[in-house]
């Protein structure tokens, strides 16, 4: 299969890779795990004029715990490494357990949690149950830094607001109160399908009652969105069944999911409603699953 | 960083070395070389199947410092310096691994063009998870795709590996 050329570039250190990205702007693009990079570039949707390969920046590569800050995982984790992750699985086993449903071990060994956010596409597994858990993440460039919460860097399908030369280095998932978070998604087959929908939720049970709910869905608009009005709705509320299922239906009426070969707009709508119900069930009752 | 060259028409090639199945291999390749094609055509190594070539099929799968990979989405420059195995190194001294015995012997192979690869996620399940149950193993090989279907037979011939019992159950 054909493959485009390029100029290939290994920075060894961080700062490297930044200058290199500043020097050369809008030509690179940054190779991380390549299960997508090089797909596009084997079907012609992508021929850039340089790659920068990061495959030296251990440092970011790692998943631990800071006191204060909470789990910070490198950008360059790949699925695998997330799925396998004592301190994940202890924690918020939502997480390994989303990055295990994304694609087969062949790809989960190599796709990263970095490619996953930065690609951008709205059916993308990792964000939605990540943007449940808070989590910010940080963009570095030669010039500075800055972090923001994971839920603002999404501006339309595949677009982000990332600047040519800025790298993702990290994704921070707070120290929380939320007492349960899961994602569920509906694909075609049980391996390696994309989400026709996916819900992401997390819930914080006090008694009976929840004191706060985050319902993020994949898959049904052009970014990976948040049900707010189903939130709203949610919030301070005494768990029923009837609750759950009113915040499905708020929270399919905010969707704006698109037809395709996947699956209609219609059938979507469906799915995040009764995907909103289920999985705010199971958070409510199992936790962090 | 590896060594660069650049022949008289500009073309950069590097210099690196794969460590195939035990052997350190360095060689050129240029920097658009993708790892299936580099194990064919310059190392000979032609066990790794080309597919779909986009990560769907599972026939290039080659373990990556023991893990498996789908070989046609690896740059060859990625894996420099890394270890590599393929087909060929997975029999030792001349003699088949347990799990090509017992997928000879449970008929799980037809047409044979995903074996390659089933063998190998098989062999990292196996070295992982010596005792996998029935879904485990239907998991390992999910990003094997067989076109003849014959799943059921390689499900139960690896599960016979794990067991000791290569040699299959009267049918």
């Amino acid at each position: 299969m054909y493959m485009p050329d390029f100029e290939y570039h290994t920075p060894r250190t961080l700062s490297e890779a930044c200058a290199l990205l500043a020097e050369l702007g809008e030509k690179a693009t940054v190779l991380a795990g390549g299960t997508d990079i090089l797909h596009k570039m084997k079907v012609g949707k992508l021929a850039p004029e340089h790659l920068v390969s990061l495959k030296n920046l251990d440092e970011i590569r790692e998943i631990r715990h800071e006191a204060g800050r909470g789990i910070v995982i490198g950008a360059l984790t790949n699925h695998a490494a997330i799925y396998n992750s004592p301190l994940l699985q202890e924690r918020y086993l939502s997480l390994p357990m989303a990055a295990h449903t994304m694609a087969s071990t062949q790809i989960c060994n190599l796709g990263t949690v970095g490619g996953n956010i930065v690609n951008g596409v709205p059916s993308a597994d990792l964000p939605p149950i990540l943007i449940a858990l808070q989590a910010t993440i940080r963009l570095v460039s030669a010039s500075g830094e800055r972090s923001m919460a994971l839920e603002d860097f999404f501006c339309g399908a595949a677009e982000t607001v990332i600047a040519p030369g800025e790298l993702l280095t990290e994704i921070t998932i707070p120290d929380q109160e939320t007492t349960g978070s899961t994602y569920i998604k509906f694909g075609l087959r049980r391996s390696g399908a994309l989400a026709v929908t996916g819900v992401a939720v997390s819930v914080c049970v006090e008694g009976d009652k929840l004191r706060d709910a985050r319902i993020v869905l994949a898959s049904a608009a052009p970014t990976v969105m948040r049900a707010t009005a189903a939130e709203d709705f949610l919030r301070g509320r005494t768990i029923s069944d009837e609750a759950l299922a009113e915040a499905g239906t708020l929270a399919a009426a905010a969707s704006r999911p698109r037809d395709s070969i996947r699956g209609s707009a219609e059938y979507r709508k469906n799915l995040a409603e009764v995907l909103t119900k289920r999985a705010l069930r199971k958070a409510i009752d199992e936790g962090h699953v | 960083m590896s060594q660069v060259l650049t022949d008289k028409d500009g073309v950069k090639r590097y210099l690196i070395t794969l460590n195939v199945n035990g052997d350190a291999h360095t060689i050129l390749v240029k920097g658009n070389a993708i790892l299936t094609n580099v194990l064919r055509d310059q190392l000979d190594l032609t066990g790794t199947k080309k597919g779909c070539e986009l990560g769907d099929c599972g026939s290039c799968t080659v373990l990556l410092d023991g893990k498996p990979v789908d070989s046609c989405l690896v740059l060859a420059v990625e894996a420099d310096g890394r270890e590599i195995t393929t087909i060929e190194g997975v029999s030792a001294n001349g003699a088949l691994d347990a799990i090509q015995e017992s997928m000879i012997n449970h008929a799980a192979v037809q047409c044979g063009y995903c074996t390659p690869g089933m063998v190998l996620s098989a062999k990292a399940l196996l070295t992982r998870n010596p005792h996998p149950t029935e879904p485990e193993v239907r998991e390992a090989i999910a990003g094997n795709l067989c076109r003849c279907t014959g799943y059921v037979h390689i499900v139960e011939a690896v599960l016979a590996a794990s067991q000791g019992r290569v040699t299959p159950d009267d049918h």
